[in-house]
């Protein structure tokens, strides 16, 4: 299983990349959030998906899955959300100003206030 | 703190006060208060004398930077007080010169003598330093100040040419000093000159010595303008004329020489002759190169210059050759003159040097020119002025009685005696010394005449001076009468330096020998040396009277292949080059930042993996692969595809919102209900904003925007690549077992909780929590900020 994970996290880390090189800056940001997709699958996948109960105490001794991970993925999720979130309304507020969402339009020369 | 301290600085010390006296007391001539500082300092030093004459030196010692070995510690040898005296004596009378030069209502005399002082207190710290950092230290410090001396009519934009180029010249010098320095403290683990000295048999046995000995004499060649780093100092001829006479004359471009003199006992065992090869051959070098290159200025100022260069390549020489004594038992004394010269001509040159430079300044002064093809025939008209510079030249030239003569006899000498060196295969080759030497001084024979006749001999051309020329000013002229008058007096009485200076000042180059009593006679009887002079003289006579059909072959040597056009070519490219440099790859588009990211990010981790045998896959811990997953696989792969597949950005936001349920039924497979919770609402509220970013942009992305591009694929392909490997190697590679157990014990009893994922978050690792709550906090400030704040508008309003 974890073989399948990794191949499916190395995918989603290429098309994400794919879309982070590529010019309109919407696709940008749908690139980081699947780039945040397959970080938490990897922490997951990192932790071992051996199966085992939810992380909750049940009181008969059976394996959980391991909490920790879980734990990390959690924030990482709600911090990616903020960054997400912070950069939408950027791109909504670059387009209003500048007319443009192309990033080679909004190349930085020298010269430029 | 001793007074020999408060001594070397007190020139800092009275730098400061200079500009209050220049500001209260405008009504005279601030070089007057500063003449009583060097005049002060050059008694004092005389009183040392007796001491250093009976081979006591002193050593006073404070503590600076104990922990780094970095003692302030002065002392007070032979070498030392020849150059303390040098450098006080010429200063008053540069100082004194620089009075009646420098007018007191047109030139900001407060910079002037503070930057002076500056430079004395720093080439007194240099001379005088035992600890070779705060040797360094104060190294550095005749360099900015000699920079800021040159650069002194800074509207001139030849002043600042010419500041600039020995800056870097002589910085890039005293950079590699600092590491030959370093390499030194390495090799014997001190900083001080005299412990090093008593530890040269480690230093010669090292491997870092000859790096150490060649950053060294890198520093000390391009301070005392040796070839090829002598292109400094003609153009430093822009400074006024007294700091010519004094930094670029008689004491900064003698710090290289003082450093080798004064690391002579450390390198010169070297059982290769590097040293002596170096030193010598560089200097001798230089000599010719100088006197060569001095015959064809038309500036009094270039012609002397040059002179500088060749003669300071004469010392450097003579303490080359002068090392190879080290390796002679007994017969020592013979190759010891080549030193004894050096020390010599180190004083003598100081002296005619001095007052030629002053004289030169003079003419300046008084006729409004330096270029030699407008003066003439100023042998009437300025007689004092005249008698000055007959005396320099011709004592620089090397004709008796004046000193110069004597100190090239003992040149001549100890090139002669270079034959007879067996050791470094001196004796292939060694003829060249003497050879060099000889045609050198028939160069320097030849521009000395140029200096003197075309100056003061043939016809006065009045039409072509700016001013009406007339004698200088008694004040003007006591300085250049006084150096003139020694060149005469250790012409004719030698003797009274060799006991009292020179002897001194061997001992210390040289402390493996005893020094015999050192006498310098006129008369050596008939030897070579003496027919060597003669030839000098007859061959020089012959050269300057046929002037004009020889000289065209300085044009057999275009201007182009000079070292100063290889300096003005290479510092422009230098920033053209590096300017297309940073213009090819830093183009202003994100997207190259990031595949230089992504790129580097490939290589290094792939070239890692590879290098390290570091990819490895194990299958014994492995989970089943159930139906489930398989078909959330396929949906996560298929909502990717269709975003990259996708023109229009309502479908790739779709897709991606697809992709995010497609994790968050992934998390509900992976037993983690709180990430499936979380994940769900995330993704609806992510894709809600997504969707209102969308309402404000144009529908379709540009169509070139989604044109497929293979580099960004290939990019994207490795990244993934690598991600997957090491994904893989690293869940195959368990070094050791989780500490979750400890987390899934201890949620209950003592936590209190029974759901581990929460109590982990705000108990276990609360912080994690609080700074992610502040993420979000300052998230959401930035949003309301970004939306409410419009200052761009406002300030148009």
């Amino acid at each position: 299983m974890e073989l399948l994970m990794a191949i499916l996290i190395g995918f989603l880390f290429a098309s994400a990349t794919y879309l982070l090189l590529s010019k309109s800056i919407l696709r940008m940001i749908i690139g980081t959030g699947l780039l945040s997709h397959g970080a938490h699958l990897l922490i997951l996948t990192m932790g071992g998906l051996k199966k085992g109960a939810v992380p909750i105490v049940n009181g008969d001794g059976t394996p959980v899955t391991d909490p920790l991970p879980q734990a990390l993925i959690l924030t990482a999720i709600v911090i990616s959300f903020g960054v997400t979130a912070l950069f939408l309304v950027l791109a909504y507020r670059g387009y209003q100003e500048l007319g443009t969402d192309n990033m080679d339009e909004l190349r930085g020369t020298d010269g430029n206030e | 703190m001793s007074v020999l301290h408060i001594a070397i600085l007190s020139p800092f010390l009275f730098a400061i006060i200079v500009p209050y006296i220049y500001k209260r007391l405008r009504q005279i001539h601030t070089g007057w208060f500063v003449l009583l500082l060097p005049i002060i300092l050059f008694i004092y030093f005389l009183q040392f004398l007796p001491q250093v004459k009976e081979g006591e030196g002193i050593v006073q010692s404070v503590s600076w930077i104990p922990s780094l070995n970095v003692d302030f510690t002065a002392k007070i040898d032979g070498l030392g007080l020849l150059f303390a005296l040098l450098i006080t004596g010429i200063g008053s009378l540069v100082v004194l010169y620089s009075i009646y030069y420098l007018s007191k209502d047109q030139e900001q005399l407060n910079a002037f003598y503070v930057y002076l002082l500056l430079f004395l207190g720093a080439m007194l710290g240099v001379v005088l330093s035992d600890n070779l950092i705060v040797l360094y230290t104060f190294w550095e410090f005749t360099s900015f100040s000699s920079f800021f001396l040159i650069g002194y009519w800074h509207h001139r934009e030849r002043s600042r040419y010419g500041a600039q180029k020995s800056m870097l010249i002589t910085v890039f010098g005293g950079l590699s000093l600092l590491g030959g320095i370093i390499l030194l403290y390495i090799m014997t683990g001190t900083f001080s000159i005299q412990e090093m000295v008593a530890n040269t048999s480690t230093i010669i046995n090292h491997p870092l010595f000859l790096p150490a000995m060649i950053f060294i004499l890198l520093g000390a060649f391009s301070k005392s303008a040796q070839f090829p780093f002598y292109i400094w100092l003609p153009d430093a001829m822009e400074a006024p004329t007294p700091v010519s006479a004094y930094l670029h004359s008689a004491t900064m471009v003698k710090a290289g020489i003082y450093l080798v003199a004064r690391m002579t006992p450390i390198f010169a065992y070297d059982a290769n002759g590097y040293w002596v090869w170096l030193v010598g051959g560089v200097g001798i070098f230089t000599l010719f190169w100088g006197s060569f290159n001095a015959i064809k200025q038309t500036d009094l100022k270039g012609i002397l210059a040059y002179s500088t260069v060749s003669q300071l390549g004469l010392i450097m020489s003579l303490l080359g050759v002068g090392a190879g004594a080290v390796h002679f038992g007994n017969d020592n004394q013979l190759f010891i003159v080549a030193t004894i010269a050096a020390v010599f001509h180190l004083i003598n040159h100081a002296t005619f040097k001095g007052s030629l430079f002053m004289v030169a300044g003079i003419i300046d002064h008084e006729t409004g020119t330096r270029d030699i093809r407008r003066l003439g025939g100023l042998m009437t008209i300025m007689p004092v002025s005249f008698t000055i510079a007959f005396i320099g030249t011709f004592s620089m030239a090397g004709i008796p009685p004046f000193n110069g003569f004597l100190s090239k006899e003992m040149f001549f000498t100890g090139m002669l005696r270079v034959v007879k060196m067996d050791i470094f295969r001196f004796d292939s080759i060694g003829f060249l010394f003497p050879v060099i030497a000889w045609i050198g001084s028939v160069f320097t024979f030849v521009y000395s005449m140029i200096l003197l006749w075309k100056t003061f001999g043939g016809q006065v051309q009045r039409e072509k001076l700016p001013k009406t020329p007339h004698e200088a000013p008694f004040g003007m002229l006591i300085s250049p009468v006084i150096l003139a008058s020694l060149v005469v007096i250790f012409g004719f009485f030698p003797n009274i330096l060799s006991d009292r200076i020179i002897a001194p000042a061997v001992e210390t180059i040289m402390p493996m020998f005893a020094i015999d009593e050192i006498h310098i006679s006129h008369w050596h009887g008939f030897q070579p040396e003496l027919y060597m002079t003669i030839g000098v003289i007859i061959i020089g006579i012959l050269l300057y009277l046929t002037l004009g059909k020889w000289t065209r072959i300085y044009q057999l040597f275009p201007n182009k292949l000079t070292l100063n056009q290889l300096y003005d070519v290479l510092l422009p490219s230098l920033e053209t080059g590096s300017n297309m440099f940073i213009r090819t790859h830093m183009t202003g588009y994100i997207r190259t930042y990031l595949a230089y990211i992504f790129t580097f990010f490939i290589a290094i981790l792939s070239f890692t993996m590879w290098s390290k045998h570091a990819f490895h896959f194990e299958s014994t811990n492995l989970a089943d692969i159930g139906l489930y997953e398989v078909l959330l696989f396929l949906a996560v792969i298929i909502g990717t595809v269709t975003i990259l597949a996708s023109k229009s950005r309502l479908t790739s936001i779709i897709a991606l919102g697809a992709v995010g349920y497609a994790v968050s039924l992934f998390f509900v497979l992976f037993r983690a209900p709180d990430l499936a919770l979380t994940q769900l609402v995330i993704e609806t509220i992510s894709v809600a904003l997504f969707l209102l970013c969308f309402y404000f942009l144009p529908r379709n992305f540009h169509l070139e925007k989604t044109r497929f591009k293979l580099t960004n694929a290939l990019i994207s392909v490795g990244v993934g690549l690598v991600v997957t490997l090491i994904a893989i190697s690293s869940y195959s590679t368990k070094l050791f077992p989780s500490i979750s157990q400890y987390y899934v014990d201890h949620t209950y009893d003592p936590a209190g909780g029974e759901n581990m994922v929460n109590v982990i978050l705000v108990d276990f690792r609360g912080f994690d929590t609080l700074f992610e709550i502040s993420v979000l906090a300052i998230a959401g400030l930035g949003v309301y900020g970004l939306i409410k704040l419009r200052l761009a508008r406002r300030k148009e309003g």
